[in-house]
């Protein structure tokens, strides 16, 4: 008895598109396999005619890159899907917002007119929210980290353990405090422009490195939110959109 | 952090729960937010419902039964429905330190606020984890102690049909079918709101009793022989009626809920849209309390499954659609659907499953035509005992000619892998009733052999304890204590292992007897077993479905420690065979079988003699239409064309 794929028509991929999204407020808490599922069936609830590969189990054409880690909020998450009719990028971003639950919002669509997209994607923004911190600890964590030529950190990876660099990716940083309004407590903000290295430096990675220079310890757990990512920008204190290519 | 007396009612907890969200595994599972939620202003409504499945939200939030109430419940103008789910011991413990109590994933609303607080039991296993919700809530886990300002616990779903262990946990139970009666509750709620709460939370409960929409065991006492027998149970109040009947849902076509199913974020262990196709089975297996307490067969009609489907995909944007039901090829429209479900499928990449393990032919081909374009892994049967005799026993009318033949079928169409599932542990039951398990899954494997010229067939046994259920035949039997069962199984082990020529071929799954004996306990227990249970939490009992939560050396030091001054143990309430004079800790409720019926379908389990089902042979009087006033409501309907499907809007530019 043959294990054969049965020979199906597979649509060909006609058009290319790129999607950013967001992913906010209490969906910050899903991970990267609780976005793929969501946003594929959000594809068929709103009639995207996405490709699918060939074979036994046909899966839709859709790239993912650089996920946020779970409990991280989002403003500029990138995918990348393959469709098999031409379709009009605001009615598709329009209809995968509507389709999404709110707190995945899809902000961005565009067709795909370059190659190389994964690569422009250079560097990171985060914003690292303190509540309860004021902006002098910080600073004070934050100078004694930019001091260091290399702070090394452990994270457990799917291979074990491992130890690795969290400061050379960082290109810039800078903390400023929120407006303290009556009945806010107080509460610093970092924000860092982190290089996209193998492995990947995180956000926690950088909170495990001030830990280690400066024993910052924050009271509550940080709140942590990508604001952009895209090719690092010539002076390394932000970056640029990843989609301007595209756009032409 | 506020303290419970400092929030208003119904205010959202999120903030308090956000914090602790960092620090604990699977933080989604907590948030709600799923697609097609609901939340209703809570000064909008006057009847709040707290709905819960008491296990981790991903075994609860797919729960067809909670999914429903939440819907038919959200639809009325006057009430609101949350829900919630077990806590994970590592978020109950942020949560009892931090003093955050147990929430909703809708609104993030304290459990403690709302009027009526429901839960489903599948399972018995899952009373421990009633007790902590409600515990976390800051309700008082007896009943007794609490007072108008907490919601009223009610329970449901089949385990509820023995409500009698959690008598001092629950104020109130509902047995059968929900829909109709969350209405009912809802309007009595009402209107003792609206007449200034009459008697207070007495009132409450004497209306509800005295309706008969559920049962309230405080309004009961049960009186025991020295022996540990039960010699009475008698209501205590008048008007509150001698025995509870079940709820019967007739007519599924004008219910065709969930009409807007829940998508969590969350992976789950269902992850699929699920349309039920009736309800009920008369089969007649009678070990199955499912099919006894769920009759007479109601079908919905294939149009409106169709429609279901087609609004479910819609809303949903799953890609595999299960039809669910208690013996799913037994839907007297089946053939018809699955064809023209398929054709308009094929081309969608959905794909449809029925979760069947009937042994026959026809069974096979249903799944062919809806692999049409899939692939064929794995095909379930059920012939449940391993010998003839066995399946006598049960009612199981399969003979082996039936299953070898099922098989060389399914393989023969290129289904690779057949599953079997037995159990062990039956009345009556030897060792080599069990042991020719190992004989039939041979045969399967020579016969998949013969068929397919080819040594890339498999057959994995999977063996279940028989638990005994009240409200069936069976329920005055004894369950085979945890140590035989072991050693039945250690047997057939090996003599699978033993098997050169086709061992190899075949796969054995089983667990050990020791969670059955709890089962067994929890399910025929009386409120006696409420001891041990509350015993057993304390000492910290949860999760009793994980293997790796359940300990059965704690349950039985709490069984143990809370009837030593009773003349009843562990076994008296499991491995003890009743007589018929006996009083059942469920004889006061009604699932319409008459208990003449049950006991001479026991003696025939004994006998060894089968018994037909109503939908084909004449009725064999179990007594639950009589008694219920309801009658089987089959197809076909003669319709076979699917209704037009929904136009969606396009996207293509």
């Amino acid at each position: 008895m043959a294990r054969q794929a049965p020979v199906r028509d597979v649509a060909p991929t006609v058009q290319r598109l790129r999607l950013r999204y967001a992913k906010r407020g209490r969906l910050r808490f899903s991970s990267h396999r609780d976005f793929q599922r969501a946003f594929e069936r959000a594809l068929r609830r709103a009639g995207v005619p996405i490709a699918f590969s060939a074979g036994f189990s046909p899966h839709p054409k859709v790239s993912y890159t650089n996920a946020a880690p779970t409990g991280t909020a989002s403003e500029a998450e990138y995918i990348e899907i393959g469709v098999t009719v031409a379709c009009d990028t605001e009615r598709v971003r329009a209809a995968l917002d509507e389709a999404l639950p709110p707190g995945l919002d899809v902000l961005d669509v565009v067709v795909a007119s370059t190659s190389d997209f994964a690569a422009r994607l250079e560097a990171s923004i985060w914003q690292v929210e303190f509540p309860g911190l004021s902006l002098h600890v910080v600073q004070q964590a934050l100078d004694a980290f930019l001091a260091e030529s290399e702070v090394l950190v452990e994270r457990l990876m799917k291979q074990g353990k491992r130890t690795f660099d969290a400061r050379a990716a960082v290109v810039w940083a800078r903390v400023e405090e929120v407006d303290a309004a009556a009945g806010v407590a107080e509460c610093a903000i970092l924000t860092v422009v982190v290089r996209h290295s193998t492995p990947a430096v995180r956000p926690d990675d950088v909170l495990a490195a001030l830990r280690l220079v400066a024993d910052l310890v924050p009271p509550t757990p940080p709140r942590v939110t990508r604001l952009a990512q895209g090719p690092l920008a010539p002076d390394g204190q932000g970056v640029g959109d990843p989609l301007a290519l595209d756009r032409g | 952090m506020t303290t419970a007396a400092e929030r208003a009612q119904g205010a959202t907890i999120f903030t308090e729960i956000e914090a602790l969200l960092p620090l604990v595994s699977k933080p989604i599972q907590y948030v709600g937010g799923e697609l097609n939620a609901v939340v209703k202003p809570w000064d909008s409504v006057d009847v709040r419902w707290v709905l819960m499945y008491p296990d981790a939200y991903e075994v609860g939030a797919p729960n067809q039964g909670v999914q429903i109430l939440y819907e038919v419940i959200n639809e009325l103008p006057n009430a609101l429905a949350e829900r919630t789910y077990s806590i994970w011991p590592d978020l109950e413990g942020h949560m009892r330190a931090a003093g955050v109590p147990q929430f909703t994933v809708d609104a993030h609303r304290a459990v403690g606020d709302f009027d009526l607080f429901g839960v489903s039991f599948s399972t018995e296993l899952g009373y421990t984890n009633m007790l902590t919700a409600i515990d976390l809530a800051g309700i008082p886990v007896l009943a007794v102690e609490r007072t108008i300002d907490h919601p009223i616990v009610i329970a449901g779903g089949h385990a509820a049909f023995n409500p009698e262990p959690i008598a001092d946990f629950i104020d109130a139970a509902v047995i059968g079918d929900g829909e109709e009666a969350v209405l009912r509750i809802t309007a009595l709620v009402q209107q003792w709101k609206d007449e200034a709460r009459p008697g207070g939370r007495e009132g409450l409960l004497l209306a509800l009793a005295t309706s008969g929409v559920a049962y309230v065991p405080s309004f009961y006492d049960v009186t025991y022989l020295p022996d540990g027998r039960i010699q009475r149970v008698a209501p205590n109040r008048p008007d509150v009626p001698w025995r509870v009947a079940k709820h019967t849902l007739m007519d599924l076509d004008s219910w065709p809920y969930p009409k807007n199913p829940l998508v969590p974020l969350a992976e789950t262990v269902h992850e699929r849209m699920s349309v039920e196709i009736f309800r009920g089975c008369t089969r007649g297996c009678r070990f199955c309390q499912a099919g006894m307490i769920t009759r007479p067969v109601r079908e919905r009609s294939m149009s409106t499954i169709a429609e279901m489907i087609d609004n479910g995909l819609c809303k949903t944007g799953y890609n595999e659609v299960g039809l669910l039901s208690l013996s799913s090829a037994d839907h007297s429209e089946i053939a018809e659907m699955s064809k023209a479900l398929a054709d308009r499928y094929a081309e969608s990449q959905t794909s449809l499953s029925l979760p069947s393990t009937r042994v026959d032919a026809f069974n096979v081909d249903l799944a062919n035509e809806l692999s049409r374009n899939g692939r064929r892994s794995g095909l379930t049967f059920a012939p449940e005992g391993g010998s003839e005799r066995m399946r006598q026993v049960i009612n199981k009318q399969v003979t082996e000619e039936d299953l070898i033949r099922t098989v060389s079928t399914a393989y023969a169409a290129g289904w690779r892998q057949v599953k079997l599932y037995f159990m062990c542990g039956l009345p009556t039951e030897t060792d080599d009733d069990v042991l020719q398990i190992a004989q039939l899954a041979r045969e399967v494997i020579r016969a998949g052999r013969e068929v397919t010229g080819s040594r890339d067939i498999r057959c994995t046994i999977s063996i279940g304890g028989f638990i005994p259920k009240p409200h069936t035949p069976f329920q005055w039997a004894a369950q085979l204590d945890h140590e035989a069962t072991d050693a039945r199984l250690q047997k057939l082990k090996e003599a699978i292992r033993n098997d050169r020529q086709f061992g190899k071929a075949i796969g054995m799954r089983y667990h050990d007897g020791k969670p059955g004996i709890i089962e067994g306990l929890l399910s025929r227990g009386d409120r006696r077993v409420g001891r041990v249970i509350l015993e057993a939490w304390r000492q910290g009992a949860r999760f009793d479905g994980w293997s790796e939560h359940f300990s059965f050396t704690r349950w039985m030091s709490a069984a143990e420690l809370a009837l030593a001054d009773q003349p009843v143990d562990v076994a008296w309430y499991t491995t003890r065979e009743r007589q018929q004079n006996e009083v059942l800790p469920w004889d006061h409720l009604d699932s319409g079988l008459d208990s003449e019926w049950l006991w001479d379908d026991w003696q025939a389990a004994i006998a060894e003699t089968g018994v037909g089902d109503c939908r084909w042979t004449p009725c064999s009087d179990c007594g639950v239409c009589d008694q219920m006033g309801t009658d089987i409501q089959v197809g076909p309907t003669g319709v076979t064309e699917l209704p037009m499907p929904i136009l969606r809007t396009s996207v293509v530019g």
